[in-house]
């Protein structure tokens, strides 16, 4: 009996000495970020890797989305006659929710991964400690430009995928199903509100810190060598993936 | 001067430095030797400032580094200059990139006077016309000049060093296990043996020593104290 409460207790501890680091590694994020701002140079090149390298992989998304959307919203609404409401379905579903949720996933497993294993084999190879002995800061030169870019990309990406998983629920509901085009922008505009863009925005802009501090932090803490990068690259999508649907929960909550 | 005072540092169960002294003169080239693993590399990042000591002081040039703040040590690093054991070159970088890195960063010199003092420095370390190679491209010995050539640019004061270079004129700490080629550069030797230092000298008083385990590890007997494994 003991030892199972020492065995929980040690668990705890370390459980909330990990949490500790990794507050204290995002405070220490924002503070190299507001102190000692990185060059525009190097948050251009991760708007590029994270934001435009993911469209094709968020125009797949976003497009099935819709058209699933569409179809199902479709076969939901004509039983209760009502499928003119078709348009107003889809396009919330996906600015609030489906839009800032999927986007956040896929760039997780695409730049999120990525950016993990970049930064721990930096850590493994030295070239992190090599900053550090040039009395540079390593958090300004690799984890401040990561972080604006995903905080910057990721709106950007959820607005894309909005704007093309409604054509997509349009090419199904309308062009396959014979919605009223008319009726499905007409429903669209009078359903969506400033209030569910910004909800949307809102949560794009919290995905894209909590991508980048995770997949960061990951890579940062990274030992062990190749085994201990794939371990972190896991780990970091993994923990990543569920904040965002736990982080989610509570924004809605407090959006709705 | 670079002094370490009962410097004692564990990883987990297993303790690497223990109550280490070791005092690293100014103006000459130290060499730390020892058998692998017995934490030369460890005590290398102590003086840095990579690792803090879980107990014991390190000392440079006056300056106890072994609490400071990262903007205090930074300072502090500016006089040194690192070479690590496997260079640590930014794989993402040219060489040209990488050795111009801490001027880019840390000086006001325009691109001319840098790209002069880069092809300076590389052609210090032997190395020409390979300013567009990417350090996978390189062979891990030019990995090391170039290395070498990114420490020494900004002209520190201190140069530690994780393997054998031969340079001149300054304070300079060579960690390294090829045994004699380093008596033939050094001025200073201290050697670390369970994580303690177990002799320290001249090249010739380590040459003629007569402590079984400094005898073994020059001679490279097999039978002795050392296990070599």
């Amino acid at each position: 009996m003991r030892s199972i409460a020492r065995h929980l207790g040690a668990l705890t501890l370390s459980l909330l000495r990990e949490m500790g680091r990794m507050l204290l590694f995002l405070l220490y994020a924002i503070y190299t970020i507001v102190r000692s701002p990185c060059r525009p140079i190097l948050i251009l090149k991760q708007l590029s890797f994270i934001g435009a390298k993911s469209f094709f992989v968020i125009f797949l998304t976003a497009a099935f989305t819709g058209m699933v959307l569409g179809l199902q919203g479709y076969y939901t609404l004509t039983k209760f006659g009502s499928e003119g409401m078709l348009g107003s379905v889809v396009a919330l579903s996906l600015i609030r929710e489906l839009g800032p949720v999927l986007s956040a996933l896929m760039v997780t497993g695409r730049a999120g991964s990525a950016i993990t294993a970049e930064i721990g084999i930096m850590r493994i190879t030295e070239q992190i400690d090599a900053l550090e002995v040039m009395a540079l800061e390593p958090f300004k030169y690799l984890m401040s430009p990561k972080i604006l870019g995903a905080v910057m990309a990721l709106p950007l990406l959820c607005a894309i995928f909005d704007v093309i998983g409604i054509y997509g629920g349009y090419l199904v509901g309308v062009k396959l199903m014979g919605v009223n085009p008319g009726a499905y922008f007409h429903e669209m505009e009078k359903s969506v509100a400033w209030k569910d863009v910004y909800s949307g925005i809102m949560k794009s802009v919290s995905f894209g810190l909590i991508i980048s501090w995770i997949c960061c932090y990951k890579g940062y803490y990274t030992t062990r060598g190749a085994e201990g990068v794939s371990r972190s690259t896991t780990a970091a999508v993994v923990m990543s993936s569920v904040l965002i649907l736990i982080w989610d929960y509570f924004l809605t909550s407090v959006l709705l | 001067m670079i002094e370490l005072f009962r410097v004692t540092k564990s990883f987990g169960d297993q303790m690497v430095l223990n109550h280490l002294d070791l005092v690293i003169p100014t103006g000459k080239i130290t060499a730390v030797i020892g058998p692998s693993g017995e934490g030369k590399s460890v005590l290398l990042r102590h003086i840095i400032g990579l690792l803090k000591p879980d107990m014991g002081r390190v000392v440079v040039d006056g300056e106890d580094i072994t609490h400071m703040n990262r903007a205090e040590l930074n300072r502090v690093r500016e006089r040194f200059g690192f070479l690590f054991q496997n260079a640590a070159l930014f794989d993402s970088m040219t060489v040209f990139e990488n050795v111009a890195f801490p001027l880019q960063e840390k000086t006001r010199l325009t691109k001319a006077e840098i790209r002069d003092r880069v092809h300076e420095a590389l052609e210090d370390v032997g190395l020409r016309d390979v300013d567009d190679k990417y350090p996978d491209e390189l062979s891990g010995g030019m990995k090391k000049r170039v290395g070498l050539a990114r420490a020494l640019i900004c002209n520190a004061m201190h140069r530690l060093i994780s393997e054998t270079h031969k340079r001149h004129g300054f304070t300079a700490v060579i960690v390294t296990h090829e045994v004699p080629a380093i008596f033939e550069i050094c001025e200073y030797v201290a050697m670390l043996y369970k994580g303690r230092i177990q002799m320290r000298g001249t090249p010739d008083e380590i040459r003629n020593s007569e402590d079984p385990v400094v005898r073994q590890f020059i001679t490279g007997e097999l039978e002795g104290p050392l296990k070599f494994v």
